[in-house]
């Protein structure tokens, strides 16, 4: 669908004219063994139609049986999120036809979710916020389609070809309550919300939460009103929202573009809108000729739920640690400032530092290594962190040659290249290429009188008491040995020659 | 009239059956009758009473999280309209949800 | 002694189990009767949809074979037994009576086909049914009612009426169907069988193509109690597979049925189910049916089910909200037929195009009933309203159990209709339920079982027995007391009487080999 684009108002001028309430519906897809209602596993890759049964395939006859898995894994959701659990509750089928439905229902919770009435502790731009969550509950996912012709989208498709292997993962829909008071902070409050619940399954093993692959998605509901206005505007769901960062754009853009049109005197329209990565920009989604009614009625296959308060608290008591307890903890047991702290989740180096810290490196060094020398190299990569082919372990070895003077920093560097290069562990690399420091002191002492001897008017400003200038004597000297020769006890040798020690 | 032969076309929209106008007038009188003759229910059905969805009074109905055998990409898509690439192939898809 | 020249379809399954066991018969033998039977008779009866010969033959040999080698047979092993044609065979066709599912072959088999088969028990083919179970003469199958054997002129029942007309016609001594509104119950009463709708969730759903999930309920089409007794308890019990299923052990309906005691029994006659609009052959058997209980020794009172005249239109809105949610995976995208889908056509137009060429008018007419019924702005006032209705129903049954062991009406308002009499007026086609469906609103378990034939037309009355949930084996108790006694004073069993395809009086001697 080609669109003009739509006006919109700079970021900064808009949130001085309109307080922004934000509200995000996030579906997680469990990392259960199977399915939500059947036997078939719920792999990701896999050949197409090659994980389906007549439960997920929705075959005429075939009938869905819960899988108790998913009830333990959307509990234990629910209570890290604080809310309450259901003493009863049901399943409900949603209905309507798309073809990647296979019952042209979803069997989903309506009125009677599993967990209710939570929050989540947020923090962004140095404030905290407390996110309320209305709701979580259990649905199944559905089929995937690919279209044919018309570029791959969906619009001017010939037709469209579909894989039910993901019909039937159990999902789950965590629902905010709506945001108000974020002003300026919106978008990164959006995102730092999808991070924190993000890490929080991580910590629950619930999910494997890869947003590339479409394992925790986002729904972004956005209003705006005049400053100060007790009423709140007309919202938005922009759906189709894939990544952290695009989270944040698309508050971001729908708060300008929203902006233009109350600018202008202008009415938001309650709509569904699409989020384009390219673009950072939502679009208009299809208009629909009648508003959808989802004919909502408790399922009749499936009997209620009922988790007794026993299985409840044997589920809270195997609770683990919450990511902003273990924050808090790693945080005094590094000594690392805040501002570190920051640096390290942005960069999503925070589990990476701590394990290299466990594996015997000192805070500084593990800092040190994954924020410059591998965040540059992920960056050159374009990959997290996380997916760089070196451990914590390594990265903890490679400190320790240095510590102990066996490595200098420009071997280490090269040790790690190795590493990355699937050369094998870092004493395999040291081995495999030689790089050791250089410590015979009769080598390095011929090499800096070589060099003193090559650059005569250089050796004279130094012994004149320019020390500045050691500088061109130590890199000849370095570039003699290949590097292999620790810079700090060449500078020192030098200065001794020239009596300048 | 209880019901208008527009909202019976509605309904048919909503229910994907392609109608055609002598079926709509049709239905229509049919379904005017038939719905006039169960919102009797309407007659006994006062507030407090509980709703009964399911016959069999059961709660908690379970299975284990461990896998059963799949069918197979080849024995599902043999039933298919049309299939395409080990999938099933679907004429072009209007809305997005 | 049974030997295989004597009319082996005049047996009953019980006496057929029997002399497989015993090495009289084989069930190649068996099977080859009733396949030679359906050759002669079906094209009059058109009970069938499909008929699966060499499939029969093949499982009949392989139960001859295990009895050779001395393994131990189920109570029906080598029995031929007609199949509703809405429960899945891998290898058969399931069609449910509908143009949009016609040459569907699933991958896989019902629970109760499963059953089946691991009981030895030959399923010769699959049966003709109303489009989705929808309907009370079989007249809404895409592919032609069947006839009652008892006229040909007349509906056999539905919507299991392929199945009733079936064992009716000694075509199979056993069928299953399924009972939403008395689908099993109705067409049992019309043809002069048993028919029992077990305890909702005593018989498993899976692989039994939805109509009202919350109702369905598959159960045995017989002409002896004894057979249907033997017949529910091989198809019974629990299945992990459909999570309605009770996790219960099957009632002892077979020891019931050969206790045959209805001796110091509380029988409840519902008030309700009497009066206008039922014939007065209809009502003439059932009271003498009551009589005739009392004569045996059970304690007779009348018991009021005020809310049972609300069970028609809660029924009315219940399975077709269901229904049109069930039914909306026939779309032409995965399976079954598909229109239009000329290369332009939208998904969506393919969808809507399909399902109105390949619904019938009934099916449709309950799609958007149960659409409307579950639509936002009168949710509240028909469906809710209709699960209220439902929860009053079983109150009412709940109420009527402390006064009785089991609650008596009669089956149907009329016998046996003549064929295309209500297919134009859905409402009087709806009242052939009437008495059948408050025991499918409110779970319990219920039997039709023949108590003679109406003066005024000849043709067959059930008497229908309705027990409280898990009390099955009840229905069995009466149900084999009343026919034993109306046997007895009969002189033969009522199916003798039949003489829709079989000349008088020669039946059972000439269509033999």
């Amino acid at each position: 669908m080609t669109q003009a684009p739509e006006r919109t108002v700079p970021f900064d001028e808009a949130v001085d004219s309109y307080d922004p309430v934000i509200g995000l519906e996030t579906h997680v897809e469990l990392g259960t063994t199977s399915k939500m209602f059947c036997g078939c596993p719920t792999v990701f890759g896999a050949d197409p139609n090659s994980a389906v049964c007549p439960v997920c395939l929705g075959l005429p006859g075939s009938l869905p049986v819960i899988n108790r898995a998913a009830i333990e894994y959307t509990i234990r959701i629910g209570l890290a999120l604080h809310c309450s659990i259901a003493s009863w509750c049901r399943f409900a089928r949603k209905n309507y036809f798309y073809p990647d439905m296979p019952k042209n229902f979803q069997i989903s919770q309506y009125d009677e979710p599993l967990c209710t009435d939570g929050w989540l502790d947020v923090e962004t731009g140095g404030q905290h916020f407390r996110v309320g969550i209305e709701r979580v509950h259990l649905e199944e996912d559905t089929g995937k389609s690919l279209h044919v012709g018309g570029a791959g989208r969906i619009h001017g498709a010939d037709y469209s070809l579909v894989d039910y292997n993901r019909a039937g993962i159990p999902l789950v829909e965590v629902v905010t309550k709506p945001i108000p008071g974020a002003g300026a902070l919106a978008p990164t409050l959006a995102r730092a919300y999808v991070t924190e619940l993000r890490d929080l399954m991580r910590a629950l093993d619930v999910s494997d939460v890869r947003m590339e692959q479409g394992s925790l998605r986002c729904d972004v509901n956005t209003s705006i009103a005049p400053a100060g206005s007790a009423q709140w505007g007309t919202r938005t769901e922009t759906k189709n929202v894939n990544s952290l960062r695009s989270v944040e754009r698309a508050v971001r853009s729908e708060i300008e573009r929203q902006a233009a049109i109350l600018d202008a005197d202008g009415r938001v329209v309650q709509e569904t809108r699409h989020f384009h990565e390219d673009s950072g920009t939502t679009t208009e989604g299809r208009s629909k000729e009648e508003a959808q009614d989802y004919r909502y009625f408790p399922e009749p296959d499936l009997v209620p739920l009922e988790p007794s308060p026993a299985w409840i608290e044997e589920i809270r008591s195997a609770l683990p640690e919450m990511p902003a307890a273990r924050r808090g903890r790693l945080q005094a047991e590094l000594g690392l400032s805040d501002a570190d702290m920051a640096a390290l989740r942005n960069a999503g180096a925070l589990d990476l530092v701590a394990d290299t810290v466990a594996a015997g490196a000192s805070p500084e060094q593990a800092r040190n290594w994954w924020l410059t020398e591998l965040s540059r190299r992920a960056n050159e990569a374009g990959v997290e962190l996380s997916v760089l082919p070196v451990t914590p372990a390594q990265v903890a070895r490679i400190c320790a040659l240095v510590a102990s003077g066996e490595l200098n920093n420009k071997l280490a560097r090269q040790v790690l290249d190795g590493v990355l290069a699937g050369e094998g562990s870092p004493d395999a690399v040291v081995s495999a290429r030689g790089l050791v420091v250089l410590t015979d002191a009769s080598v390095l002492a011929a090499a800096v009188d070589d060099a003193i001897a090559a650059n005569p008017e250089v050796a004279a400003k130094v012994r004149g008491g320019k020390t500045a200038a050691v500088g061109t004597l130590l890199g000849a000297v370095m570039l003699a040995t290949g590097g292999q020769a620790d810079a700090a006890s060449v500078r020192r040798l030098i200065l001794e020659r020239l009596g300048q020690a | 009239m209880s019901i208008t032969r527009d909202e019976v076309a509605h309904l048919a929209r909503l229910s994907r059956l392609a109608l055609t106008d002598e079926e709509l007038g049709r239905f229509a009188g049919q379904l005017d009758v038939i719905i006039g003759a169960v919102a009797r229910v309407q007659e006994v059905a006062a507030a407090g009473i509980p709703p009964t969805t399911h016959a069999a009074e059961l709660s908690n109905v379970f299975r284990e999280d461990v896998l059963a055998p799949c069918l197979g990409a080849d024995v599902v898509l043999a039933q298919a309209p049309a299939a395409e690439q080990g999938r099933f192939k679907v004429p072009r898809i209007l809305a997005e949800d | 002694m049974v030997t295989a020249g004597s009319d082996l379809t005049r047996l009953t399954a019980a006496e057929m189990a029997a002399a497989v066991a015993a090495g009289e018969v084989s069930a190649v033998d068996l099977t080859t009767a009733h396949l030679e039977r359906i050759a002669e008779t079906d094209a009059a009866v058109r009970a069938f949809l499909h008929v699966a010969g060499e499939g029969a033959l093949a499982a009949a040999r392989a139960v001859d074979e295990r009895r050779a080698a001395g393994e131990p047979l189920g109570p029906l092993a080598g029995v031929p037994l007609a199949l509703k044609d809405v429960f899945t065979t891998v290898d058969m066709p399931t069609t449910c009576g509908s143009k949009i599912l016609a040459g569907w072959q699933p991958p896989y088999d019902a629970t109760i086909t499963a059953r089946l088969r691991a009981a030895g028990v030959v399923i010769l083919g699959k049966t003709n049914m109303d489009e989705f179970a929808m309907g009370s003469s079989t007249e809404n199958s895409a592919f032609g009612a069947s006839r009652n054997p008892w006229d040909l002129t007349r509906v056999p029942g539905g919507s299991s009426g392929g199945s009733a007309a079936a064992v009716a016609a000694y075509e199979a001594p056993l069928g299953i169907g399924t009972d939403t509104g008395g689908s099993i119950r109705q067409p049992a009463a019309v043809c002069g069988l048993v028919g029992v709708k077990p305890t909702y969730g005593g018989s498993s759903r899976y692989g039994l193509v939805a109509f009202a999930s919350s109702l369905d309920t598959p159960g045995p089409l017989a002409r002896t109690v004894l057979d249907a007794a033997l017949l529910h308890e091989t198809m019974s019990g629990h299945d992990p597979c459909d999570s309605t299923s009770l996790d219960a052990p099957v009632p002892p309906v077979v020891a019931a049925a050969k206790q045959a005691d209805v001796a110091g029994l509380r029988v409840g006659v519902v008030t309700e189910l009497a009066g206008d609009g039922y014939a007065s052959g209809v009502l003439a058997r059932f009271k003498e049916a009551v009589e005739l209980l009392e004569a045996l020794g059970a304690k007779v009172t009348e018991v009021s089910c005020p809310h049972f005249t609300y069970g028609l239109p809660a029924y009315y809105l219940i399975a077709p909200s269901e229904c049109s949610s069930n039914l909306a995976r026939f779309d032409a995208m995965r399976y079954g037929l598909r229109v239009g889908d000329d290369g332009s056509a939208s998904a969506e137009e393919v969808m809507s195009q399909t399902r109105a060429a390949g619904f019938g008018a009934e099916v449709k007419r309950r799609i958007m009933l149960g659409t409307y019924a579950l639509s936002s702005g009168y949710y509240d006032a028909y469906y809710g309203k209709a699960q209220q209705v439902r929860t009053l129903i079983a109150r009412d049954f709940s109420a009527a159990f402390e006064q009785a062991d089991v609650l008596v009406s009669p089956t149907t308002p009329t016998t046996a209709f003549p064929l295309g009499e209500r297919v134009d007026d859905p409402m009087a086609m709806y009242l052939a339920d009437l008495c059948t469906i408050p025991g499918n609103l409110a779970g319990n378990a219920a039997m039709s079982v023949p108590c003679g034939l109406a003066p005024e037309d000849g043709l067959p009355v059930g008497l229908q027995i309705m027990a409280p949930v898990l009390a099955d084996d009840r229905l069995y108790r009466v149900g084999a007391a009343v026919e034993a006694a109306l046997d007895q004073r009969r002189g033969h069993p009522i199916l003798d009487e039949a003489h829709g395809i079989d000349p008088a009086g020669g039946a059972s001697a000439e269509a033999g080999r």
